[in-house]
């Protein structure tokens, strides 16, 4: 569903992804742990189509409001969303009027997730979607990428908490300096490394690979 | 393309930066007008302001703009539009809602105040123009800077020097150029000097609609002995044209190849 392969992005002089491949199939979870994040965009717009992305940021522009930009971004991908719902669930019908600089982080936040999702894209890309979201929100969008992952649809997701890595992935990729450390099962891992928290786990890991010279990452 | 601009457009229109452009054009306009109370002065003096405040201006809200929106420039490179679309969308609306600004500012005063139906009506029309054309240039550069420059501050810094260079620099240094090569024919490096200096090109091109040699300097004289008038009027025009196509190419250039 999803393939990279030998991705490399720096951010000027500073290497953070050196030569990543990986394949990711449909109707999975899979997180990363990354340090610094970066993704690859050709210039052939029309399969972005399939994918919804949601940015770790959401600086939107500040004098629209929330109906407008959700109707720009309609607009944008000639498609209608299904956002109706998800205003709803995610209590947003109220600042439906408002303009998004008179927004709190959160209720953005809240904004960027409908935004992601109201497509119903076959491909899920979010960077860190839980940030900022109250409790209520954060269970409810849980269960709604539980749902997706069900109909078959694969998401990529970005996150620094390994307790949500380890609640939602099937599979994760744990990056370290630009290479991937770790790229499987989290249960398989927390077997291995016999923990009972994915986050155990990894550290576990570290430690063994920062004793063994971490061959990951002098490997090149 | 056109969805993009629509939006930027309200966005940046309903921002309170693009009121206080207005009403600055508003206030100044109006007092000029009621101050001089004799409309080829107020033009005049209008004149001068426009040619250093509305690049300056263009430039430091394109810097602002480029920058404050690179997260949802992000986003919208990740829709399924071309790069080519998100950029020159957010550049006309930009400008235009820039360009709306100063015109409804320096219109509303001149109807108040009552223009008459005569040669000063072209002459309005003429600055307007040119106005409208720095705005153009001045945000495409902008634009063009900003993509170039990832750091905020460099970017910034950048912009402002690039204003101030072409703005208040240029001129003295051209001067200073024909002060010691005064014992060869000048007219033709001075044509050039000018077509490569928006500002200038702009002045020339007010001052030979306003007819007032006196302010016109050497590089306008030159310009008005070359071409007349109407050539004069319709050459720097063109340049200006010009000037935006080349940078908006430039634009377009730079941001497909960049790495977001």
């Amino acid at each position: 569903m999803v393939e990279l392969s030998n991705i490399r992005k720096s951010f000027g002089k500073l290497p953070v992804l050196n030569g990543v491949s990986m394949n990711i199939a449909g109707g999975k979870i899979v997180t990363r742990e990354i340090f610094v994040n970066g993704q690859n965009i050709k210039d052939n717009p029309v399969y972005r189509h399939l994918i919804g992305y949601l940015p770790q940021t959401t600086r939107f522009p500040e004098n629209l409001s929330v109906r407008e930009f959700l109707r720009m971004i309609e607009d944008v991908r000639m498609a209608k969303g299904k956002s109706g719902e998800l205003l709803s669930l995610f209590a947003l019908d109220r600042f439906l009027n408002k303009s998004l600089r008179n927004l709190s982080g959160g209720t953005r936040q809240k904004v960027n997730v409908v935004l992601s999702l109201m497509f119903y894209p076959s491909v899920y890309i979010m960077d860190e979607p839980t940030v900022g979201l109250d409790p209520v929100s954060r269970v409810r969008f849980k269960e709604l990428l539980k749902k997706e992952k069900e109909n078959g649809k694969t998401l990529l997701l970005v996150t620094h908490l390994l307790s949500e890595a380890e609640e939602l992935a099937d599979e994760i990729v744990f990056l370290m300096d630009g290479y991937i450390c770790y790229h499987g099962d989290p249960k398989v891992l927390m077997a291995e490394q016999k923990e009972n928290t994915l986050e155990k786990a990894i550290a576990g890991m570290m430690e063994v690979s920062t004793q063994n010279s971490n061959p990951n990452i002098n490997s090149r | 393309m056109l969805k993009i601009f629509k939006y930027s457009f309200y966005d940046v229109l309903r921002s309170r930066w693009t009121i206080i452009y207005f009403l600055f054009f508003f206030i100044s306009t109006l007092s000029l007008l009621y101050l001089s109370n004799n409309l080829s002065k107020a033009i005049t003096s209008l004149m001068n302001i426009i040619l250093t405040i509305i690049p300056l201006i263009s430039m430091i809200f394109g810097v602002m703009h480029y920058y404050n929106s690179r997260d949802f420039i992000d986003l919208l490179l990740s829709q399924p539009v071309k790069r080519k679309e998100v950029f020159i969308g957010q550049y006309l609306g930009l400008s235009i809602s820039l360009a709306a600004g100063f015109l409804l500012g320096i219109l509303i005063p001149f109807l108040f105040y009552g223009l008459s139906v005569s040669v000063d009506v072209w002459n309005f029309a003429v600055l307007a123009a040119a106005g409208v054309f720095l705005t153009f240039i001045f945000v495409a550069l902008s634009f063009f800077i900003s993509l170039l420059n990832d750091d905020k501050i460099k970017g910034f810094g950048i912009a402002i020097l690039t204003w101030l260079y072409l703005a208040v620099l240029y001129d003295g240094m051209i001067l200073l150029v024909f002060v010691s090569f005064n014992e060869y024919p000048l007219e033709t490096p001075a044509l050039i000097f000018t077509l490569l200096n928006p500002i200038d090109l702009s002045r020339v091109m007010v001052l030979l609609q306003l007819d007032i040699s006196a302010l016109m300097g050497y590089t306008g004289a030159v310009f008005n002995k070359f071409f007349g008038t109407t050539g004069g009027m319709v050459l720097s025009m063109a340049s200006m044209l010009i000037w935006i196509i080349l940078l908006l190419i430039g634009i377009n250039k730079v941001s497909s190849k960049k790495d977001f």
